[in-house]
């Protein structure tokens, strides 16, 4: 592996919190992460993924450990890091007082560019984003999707080095989505280095050659998706569902089918090398379930083996 | 591209896309690239801020301009016009006799810019933080917490140069001006009056988690108390002593008797000359010094 641009070790982000002992929102984290690669942070909510984004954006400063970007410390260089790296937010913070074209331009002003450079880079990334027609339209009057790809596109003003994109996607409807990774792809392709929290399974899936599953501030789990999913799901699952009331009594008659069988309030998962097969012996059993489903293990799974919860509650 | 340390700002030549697709440069050429992307920011980062804030101001640029010609416009009318006919009687302080007009000049002046200081200051901060968190933008860019601060603050500054050269000239053409060639400076003293009322402030709305309408309170209890009872309309030392105290903590009351001997010359003392302006520039030092403190923690949490 080339030398990584990012190189966390036993990173640690702790909050004081009165009458208790700190709480350690990131414990211990260490990974890296090369030149052109696509890394992905995949948890539930209060993982650790936004503050560990945070000390990444060198804007949070860590508790312990090391932390490198570029080959620089945040501590000491932060300015010099965060002018080579582009950040989308959770939650959008554009300026709503000034148009998408103008929300462009002035960021680009911060990276010191001159103004006839922001002038161009807003046009292309106004095409970019395909919001060439919403350039003198104000932020607040953009959809929710339009507002992300306009974030996007900002964090692309400088062409950075880094892409640092935390949940990306949430609060879009699939049509925004789709546009979204369409573009995340084709950042990748030209060999922009991609770090980004998710908590969608088919997003981390496709665009994420590595990535760590991470619970409580630690890691899980580590590989590309294929091998994760490899080494700690099945093949294939067979999703069936019995009625909310029925799922828990039944799973005692399901033993022995499959590798592991996983009762979830709406359905029951059943891990197995053959989904088909699984299924047969079910119905040989005399159960029938209300529908059934074989479908090949995701990253979702994976989550649910580790952490014993699912991602998504 | 033959360098990898392409679109360095200023060359105008990187397109989207054509960045990065050589070979990936070595950790050395990245680590350089960054440090030479960083030194513009670091220097000049506060006046990229200052210019953001500015451009937002237009989206309410037509309630600043009727602000800075308005005001004057009433105020004048209404005190020159009007109670200045029913005061008939000069001021006569510091063995200075002037008329009523002349005496409330310095002091509209100097609220003016606390006006602006009292918009600026407070809602553009508590939007910045946690309405539209754009803060939070300017963060993840090379810019510190620290420009971000002086960015805010030499914006309003702008805004208040423009209301200050506004009312000076309008007060100057309704004649309560007597002495243009030192009275054009108390422009100078009415900015600084600004912002020595204005950083406190917005290091007090930089610290509000939760708008609970503390900023009418501002107004209705910090800045009206302070316009009555400063020596805006009267000499301060007509008040008895046990509301004097609010003249002397006030910033409008110190940048007032500077306006006064500026403007037609009232005698001031040398010594209280330096407390005046000490007492506003540490107002506006310490305020500064403790809002970015807040800034900082604020936006690294």
């Amino acid at each position: 592996m080339p030398a990584p641009v990012i190189s966390a070790s036993n990173l640690v982000k702790a909050y004081k919190v009165k009458g208790k002992p700190d709480f350690l929102a990131v414990d211990g984290l260490s990974f890296e992460v090369a030149p052109g690669e696509s890394f992905g942070l995949l948890g539930p909510n209060g993982a650790g993924k936004s503050t560990t984004m945070k000390m990444i954006g060198a804007v949070s400063t860590r508790t312990s450990g090391d932390l490198t970007i570029l080959g620089l410390d945040p501590d000491q260089y932060g300015p010099e890091i965060r002018s080579r790296l582009g950040v989308v937010p959770q939650q959008d913070n554009l300026d709503g007082e000034l148009n998408a074209r103008e929300n462009l331009y002035i960021y680009g002003r911060y990276f010191g560019l001159p103004g006839a450079v922001c002038a161009q880079k807003a046009d292309e990334l106004l095409a970019f984003a395909a919001l060439e027609d919403k350039a003198k339209s104000k932020v607040d009057q953009l959809s929710g999707g339009m507002k992300r790809r306009l974030t996007i596109a900002r964090g692309l003003i400088n062409d950075p080095r880094i892409l640092l994109l935390d949940e990306p996607t949430t609060g879009l409807d699939p049509q925004a989505r789709h546009v979204l990774c369409d573009r995340l792809f084709r950042l990748k392709e030209r060999g922009t280095t991609l770090l980004l929290t998710t908590h969608y399974m088919d997003e981390a899936e496709q665009l994420c050659d590595r990535l760590v599953v991470v619970d409580k501030g630690r890691i899980m789990a580590e590989g590309t998706p294929a091998s994760l999913i490899r080494e700690h799901s099945s093949r294939e699952v067979l999703e069936v569902r019995f009625g909310s009331d029925r799922n828990q009594q039944i799973e005692p008659m399901l033993q022995g089918i499959g590798d592991r069988v996983e009762v979830l309030p709406d359905r029951v998962l059943i891990y197995t090398e053959n989904g088909e097969h699984a299924l047969e012996r079910v119905t040989q059993r005399g159960l029938e379930p209300i529908t059934s489903l074989v479908r090949r293990s995701s990253l979702e799974d994976v989550f649910l083996r580790l952490t014993g919860r699912s991602l998504i509650e | 591209m033959s360098t990898p340390a392409a679109g360095l700002p200023g060359d105008g030549t990187s397109a989207i896309g054509q960045v990065h697709e050589s070979a990936q440069p070595s950790l050395d050429e990245l680590r350089a690239e960054a440090m030479e992307w960083g030194r513009k920011p670091r220097t000049l980062g506060g006046w990229y801020v200052t210019e953001h804030m500015v451009r937002a101001m237009r989206a309410y640029g037509w309630t600043i301009v009727v602000g800075a010609l308005g005001q004057p416009i009433l105020y004048l009318l209404g005190l020159a016009v009007g109670l200045a006919a029913l005061i008939d009687a000069p001021v006569s302080e510091g063995g200075v006799e002037v008329s009523y007009l002349v005496f409330v000049a310095p002091a509209l002046l100097m609220t003016s810019t606390i006006a602006v200081a009292t918009e600026e200051f407070t809602y553009p901060v508590m939007a910045g933080f946690k309405w539209r968190r754009y803060f939070y933008g300017f963060n993840a860019s090379p810019l510190s917490s620290g420009q971000i601060a002086t960015g805010v603050v030499l914006g309003a500054a702008a805004r208040m140069t423009v209301v200050a050269v506004a009312y000076t000239l309008f007060l100057y053409v309704f004649g309560a001006i007597p002495d243009l060639a030192t009275g054009w400076l108390s422009i100078f003293i009415a900015i600084l009056a600004g912002l020595a009322f204005g950083i406190p402030l917005m290091a007090y709305a930089a610290s509000i988690e939760d708008d609970k309408g503390q900023f009418a309170l501002v107004q209705r209890f910090v800045f009206m108390p302070m316009f009555l009872f400063s020596g805006t309309f009267y000499p301060l030392a007509t008040l008895p002593l046990w509301l004097q105290w609010i003249g002397w903590i006030s910033p409008l009351w110190h940048a007032t008797e500077i306006g006064r001997w500026l403007t037609y010359g009232r005698p001031i003392a040398p010594a209280m000359l330096v407390v005046h302006v000490g007492y506003l520039i540490a107002l506006a030092v310490v305020g500064y010094l403790v809002g970015k403190r807040i800034f900082e923690r604020r936006l690294a949490k």
